[in-house]
């Protein structure tokens, strides 16, 4: 068991790192991209653009650049040439808005999915089953930032029921904090409950075949009881490990767009804005923040599953 | 079980082929025919499929509205009226409003945009373009994914570990975040022969950042049919392993093509939009469903319709993409069918 552990997160190193290279060699092979040039302005002379080289290293091998960059990332001075601002602070200041959205929206999207997925499945092929796969079927068709426009011109301009987007802080006012943050979990949930509760309807389907749930009702539970005890209690592993990685994603930047369209200011729209101004500093430190929680979260998974079924880690 | 979901609506499950390889064949119908009678059944499915073609058609006949029924063309702008008559009595209000729908089907039918535009030719243009990137994206993602996952999951060893190791790193990003960085790159300074005014460098970003979510499957499915008699039966008589894969491997992975051609389609069309809003797909003037959406939320509230007409249709087509993948992948996975006689 140790020795999957181990070989599990080593290669979870090795992934985290390889993508540090290739986003950096990216950022570092745009032609008119020399940080240099960017920097001294556009009036600047050649000497003038030398000493800014000189001064940070832009003059010095690739993997030295590249060594000296991690460096300041993993010492927290990581510094944006381009918007100035120390990127590893700017990052603590926007997390708690992406993790405001993540935790409220996971929550929203959980509680909702298990519901429908169960409706769906102990209904199946009648009515009900067919209303709830087209109302999820049509929750995976609409993109994040159109559900955003309509509810942000319904809701917001013509009903004048929430605000238009912005982030307030739970710290500044709880209830401002709340009302900022309905329009957004919803939107963000909409994806998630039609893609887990089509997961979570198919895996009850096949577990309701399981010689055990034969076995508890013959013993004579009720329904309500084998439905809840045994098969909920085991469909639900799926469903958890996908969870795992999706909060990955939202916490580490990846609901880029709600957070774009709700203008929340959190880590997704500090990584959006910093591709379009081509900030490498603020890109790497982004990706790599994302990359890190994503893998972390499927290392965890994985292990999670070696733990309960043995036949993972015998295999892999 | 590996699945994914992002904000673009991926779905995807490498627990697929194993579904599909325990298909059961009856005797004297080929599979495929089972498959196209379990799907005529189901009239949910047919009937989305049948919007699905009804919307191709309707942009592919683009030129055709433009020129002789709205006599406007897709860039065509007119912000004082005085290009045409036909604006009543201008497109754009003196508030830099556009008009709205005029349900008049020759003459600005779903209104105007913030330049005056005639927003249905530009919804069909535009569904045009989006359709035809989402289709070379879908083209480019397969491909790649039945090379590499072919070639991964037959060849093993160190050309195994090598293909995954690019998968894993290319799965740990999310999809929305690979595309910007590489639509940025491209509209910015262009990678070699792509710029940011091809419509292709989007299909080809789009196409690159889906192909491991298809790949892994393909791999799964490859490395337990390796074990099957028929291969161990072919090598006997002599075959090479490039001769093998092309007529032993992929024609047994046909079903699970087939049914991930409509989810990646589904999604590459998402993606496209949501590259576009964030500046990162389809650069102006190229019309898409895309830009439309971002060109029409930067103007909410003013002119609500300009959202409306291209996220309805955005979401139409995905949405019947979608519907009719499910049923056919219901048809070609009899498994799926017992499971809802329960």
């Amino acid at each position: 068991m140790s020795r999957f552990i181990i070989r599990r997160l080593a290669m979870m190193l090795l992934v985290l790192f390889l993508i540090s290279v290739i986003t950096f060699l990216l950022f570092a092979a745009i032609p008119n991209g020399n940080p240099a040039l960017r920097l001294a302005g556009r009036n600047s002379t050649a000497t003038e653009v030398h000493q800014i080289e000189v001064l940070y290293g832009f003059n010095k091998p690739i993997y030295v650049q590249y060594g000296r960059m991690m460096k300041n990332i993993f010492t927290g001075q990581a510094t944006s040439y381009v918007q100035g601002f120390n990127v590893v602070d700017q990052i603590k200041h926007d997390l708690p808005a992406t993790l405001s959205l993540a935790i409220g929206a996971g929550i929203i999207w959980m509680v909702a999915s298990i519901i429908v997925g169960t409706l769906a499945a102990i209904r199946a092929g009648r009515h009900t089953d067919r209303v709830l796969t087209v109302l999820s079927m049509i929750g995976v068709s609409f993109p994040p930032f159109f559900l955003g426009a309509i509810f942000i011109y319904f809701l917001g301009y013509k009903a004048n029921l929430f605000p238009v987007g912005g982030y307030v802080s739970f710290a500044t006012s709880p209830s401002q904090w709340l009302h900022h943050m309905i329009l957004p979990w919803i939107t963000l949930s909409v994806l998630f409950i039609g893609f887990y509760s089509r997961v979570l309807r198919s895996t009850i389907l096949d577990t309701m075949n399981e010689d055990f749930v034969r076995t508890a009702t013959a013993k004579g539970l009720s329904h309500q009881q084998v439905l809840r005890r045994h098969i909920l209690r085991n469909s639900l592993i799926p469903i958890i490990a996908l969870f795992g990685l999706d909060m990955g994603q939202v916490i580490g930047g990846g609901a880029i767009l709600t957070e774009t369209v709700y203008n929340l200011h959190g880590v997704g729209q500090l990584f959006a804005q910093a591709i379009g101004l081509l900030d490498n500093v603020t890109v790497l430190v982004c990706s790599m923040l994302i990359a890190f929680t994503v893998v972390l979260l499927s290392a965890f998974t994985d292990i999670f599953y070696a733990v309960l079924d043995p036949r993972i880690r015998l295999g892999a | 079980m590996a699945t994914t979901t992002s904000e673009t609506g991926t779905q995807f499950s490498t627990d697929l082929p194993a579904a599909l390889a325990q298909e059961e064949v009856a005797a004297g119908t080929g599979p495929w025919r089972l498959a196209w009678r379990r799907l005529r059944r189901n009239k949910t499915a047919l009937f989305f499929g049948g919007l699905f073609i009804v919307i191709v058609v309707l942009c592919l006949l683009a030129p055709v509205y433009a020129r002789d029924i709205a006599h406007i063309g897709p860039a065509t702008e007119n912000i004082t009226g005085s290009n045409l008559n036909k604006c009543p009595p201008t497109c754009v209000g003196p508030t830099d409003i556009p008009v709205g729908p005029s349900w008049n089907i020759s003459s600005y039918f779903l209104g105007a945009d913030s330049l005056g535009r005639d927003v249905a030719v530009r919804l069909l243009y535009g569904g045009r373009n989006s359709l035809e990137i989402g289709a070379v994206a879908t083209i480019i993602t397969m491909i790649l994914a039945m090379i590499l996952g072919v070639a991964a999951g037959f060849l093993g060893g160190v050309a195994d570990n090598l293909i995954n190791l690019i998968l894993d790193v290319t799965w740990a990003f999310p999809v929305v975040l690979l595309g910007i960085v590489l639509g940025t790159l491209i509209a910015t300074s262009g990678i070699g022969p792509l710029h940011s005014t091809t419509l292709m460098s989007t299909a080809l970003i789009i196409g690159v950042v889906y192909f491991p979510y298809v790949a892994k499957p393909i791999r799964a499915q490859v490395l337990s049919l390796r074990q099957r008699e028929f291969v161990d039966a072919a090598r006997q008589q002599g075959l090479g392993n490039v001769r093998i894969m092309f007529s032993e491997i992929l024609p047994n992975l046909a079903s699970t093509i087939v049914v991930f051609i409509p989810l990646i389609l589904a999604n590459a069309i998402l993606l496209e939009a949501a590259l576009t809003y964030l500046g990162a797909g389809v650069q102006p003037p190229n019309a898409s469903w895309g830009t439309m959406l971002s060109d029409g939320i930067s103007t909410i509230p003013a002119a609500f319709h300009d959202v409306l007409a291209p996220g309805i249709m955005l979401v139409l087509t995905v949405l019947s993409i979608n519907i009719f993948g499910d049923g056919l992948r219901d048809a070609l996975d009899p498994r799926s069918k017992v499971r809802i006689a329960h």
